[in-house]
């Protein structure tokens, strides 16, 4: 077995379970709390890596952009709640699906008319473009911050949510909106908070992975998807959920890719195994999605007392 | 209580667009608008697939985000066989309607299970799954799509290749869609289907096996957007899987929104207005989404019941006169 193609597909599994997770971890609060199925979540994602790249480009510092672009995204996430989403938490979820595809479409225009139809890159700094030799394998330096960074988020949130007086109110209202709103808190300011919250950590997401794939127009489109299928099967309104079934998905969708084709050539011709295993490995997390929709539908950790 | 009875059709408006659209094609042939005719044989296609969509959205309330995936596979329907060099269009019709019903009936039995956010999670999970299938089937074409070389072949009754021959052949099939509709929704199964929309479980306490209903449901609606497929595949002559991605499963539900949910003839004219739009909005600038996504929010923002309620409210007004 080749341990280094093994150890880079961990690595990269772990990597996309950690930019699913920065995603999901927004989509499903929003989900949980407000009820609000939030298709242009992607948008976020791909505002925070166009704001990054255009602020590398003029001051040339990668980790001031990021700071500065967190919070520009953030902005935008408290606008958007505050002028559009609010809105809509009353309305049915055909209505929401309709006002946020309508606003990809208007946010992936708005960054065709502000940035140009090309992607921008990210350049990485000398001290982050070199590679990492463990015991003989050698590792992207890049991936290991990808992945370090997203670790450490994950960390700062679950201090956020257990022990903050927001978090408390955040797992108040995944468990029950209805008990929260009748014990006097200021709900409509906890709804703007969490939104642009969830808003942050997407550009955030976006802003790791910019300097690997380039911002483009209509980068959230696909991945958000693959979010709403880690919100799914975590649970809808539960982080830990989120986190698991993140890193779940990252690993089953990477490894599918690179090691099913051996998988199903123990059983299948060769022949037969390299055209079946493309399609089977692209599906796979849809399947997961599936059968955890019709055996728990709930979700793998759902929030404590759901009422729903 | 009894389900409530489908709103009256305002049958003057549409009367008037039939009669248009029947008198179109030699009108257009005649002026040597040939573009017109293209856009008129589309909006006739994709309101086929908008119709669908509204049988189970509008009027069983499951609020699909996966339906291109059947419009997808109805064109696919066709591409693959020809690809082998079959043009019988007896036999791409049938693998379209087989195909697309095997594929609602096992992705239907999973989620109908589900309710809500759920099931429009899982309706477009299931159609990602089939969309990433296609592009990972380098055979045919993976992301660049299948061209198709020849329409499909009727036996010497239809000549497909005829633009005028595949207008009529997709306006009697959108006909005959909604006139199967019309049938289904007064006869007792679509009161069953309406009534689940209202209280499924009111429907069940009355002793109906309410999932079994949807399914059956789902499985028509299903197959109408595989023809629907079918006759696009055949119109553009290519099939990509970009044609069942999901964004395109967001505008039929826009169609039907905006022509109005659970009105037969609504659908039609919704994707009349949404693709007319679309051409004269991108004719007028490259950054037409911009406008067209706040068309959009603006109509379920401020436009209750699509343009039928429009309609619906200037006719009492002229009444009330």
């Amino acid at each position: 077995m080749d341990w280094q193609l093994l150890i880079s597909q961990l690595l990269n599994g772990l990597q996309l379970g950690m930019l699913l997770f920065l995603l999901a971890a927004g989509l499903t609060l929003i989900f949980g709390i407000m009820d609000f199925i939030n298709l242009s979540h992607g948008s976020f994602y791909m505002i925070g890596a166009f704001v990054c790249a255009t602020l590398v480009e003029r001051t040339g510092s990668l980790i001031a952009s990021v700071v500065i672009a967190v919070v520009i995204v953030f902005g935008v996430g408290l606008l958007v709640e505050r002028f559009v989403a609010r809105k809509l938490y009353a309305h049915d979820h055909l209505d929401q699906v309709l006002v946020t595809f309508g606003l990809i479409l208007i946010f992936d225009t708005l960054a065709h008319l502000i940035w140009g139809a090309a992607g921008m890159t990210i350049p990485l700094p000398a001290w982050l473009n070199g590679q990492i030799d463990i015991a003989g394998v050698i590792i992207p330096g890049y991936r290991v911050l990808i992945i370090s960074a997203g670790l450490a988020v994950v960390v700062g949130l679950f201090f956020l949510v257990t022990r903050s007086r927001l978090g408390m109110l955040i797992r108040a209202g995944a468990s029950n909106r209805t008990m929260v709103t009748a014990l006097g808190v200021n709900i409509d300011r906890l709804y703007l908070v969490v939104f642009a919250l969830g808003a942050a950590l997407a550009g955030f997401a976006g802003m790791l992975i910019a300097p690997i794939t380039e911002a483009s127009i209509g980068m959230g489109n696909e991945i958000i998807i693959v979010a709403f299928v880690v919100v799914i099967v975590g649970g809808i309104g539960s982080i830990k959920g989120a986190f698991v079934s993140a890193i779940l998905i990252g690993f089953i969708d990477t490894l599918g890719r690179s090691y099913l084709d051996d998988l199903l050539s123990l059983f299948l011709a060769t022949r037969y195994a390299e055209t079946a295993a493309p399609a089977l490995s692209a599906m796979t997390i849809y399947i997961l999605m599936a059968s955890v929709l019709a055996f728990r539908p709930q979700g793998l950790f759902p929030p404590a007392s759901s009422m729903r | 209580m009894k389900p409530s009875a489908p709103r009256r059709v305002s049958w003057g408006v549409y009367g008037t667009l039939f009669l248009f659209l029947l008198a179109a094609p030699p009108v257009l042939v005649w002026a040597d608008q040939p573009f017109y005719m293209d856009l008129l044989t589309r909006v006739l296609i994709l309101s086929i697939a908008a119709s669908s969509l509204n049988l189970i959205l509008g009027y069983g309330g499951m609020i699909s985000l996966g339906h291109a995936a059947f419009v997808g596979l109805g064109a696919y329907s066709v591409a693959i066989p020809s690809y082998y060099g079959i043009y019988s269009g007896y036999l791409h019709l049938g693998i379209a309607i087989a195909a697309c019903v095997l594929f609602a009936l096992v992705t239907g039995a999973i989620c109908l299970r589900t309710r809500g956010v759920y099931f429009i999670m899982i309706t477009l999970a299931f159609a990602q799954m089939l969309y990433f299938t296609f592009v990972s089937l380098e055979e045919y074409g993976a992301d660049d799509g299948l061209l198709i070389y020849q329409r499909s072949e009727f036996s010497g009754l239809l000549n497909l290749e005829n633009p005028g021959v595949l207008y009529y052949l997709a306006m009697g099939v959108l006909a005959g869609c909604l006139g199967l509709m019309n049938r289904l929704i007064h006869s007792r199964f679509g009161r069953v289907i309406v009534g689940i929309r209202h209280n499924e479980p009111r429907m069940q306490s009355l002793g109906y096996n309410t999932y079994r209903y949807k399914l059956a449901c789902y499985a028509i609606s299903g197959a109408m957007a595989g023809i629907s497929g079918f006759l696009l595949g055949n119109f553009t002559y290519f099939i990509s899987p970009e044609m069942m991605d999901w964004t395109r499963s967001g505008e039929l539900i826009f169609m039907v929104v905006l022509g109005g949910t659970g009105v037969l003839l609504a659908p039609v004219a919704g994707t009349a207005v949404f693709l007319l739009l679309e051409e004269i909005l991108s004719a007028f600038t490259v950054y037409w989404h911009l406008l067209f996504g706040g068309f959009l929010i603006a109509i379920v923002l401020f436009g209750r019941g699509g343009l039928h309620g429009l309609v619906e409210k200037l006719e009492r007004r002229n009444h009330s006169r």
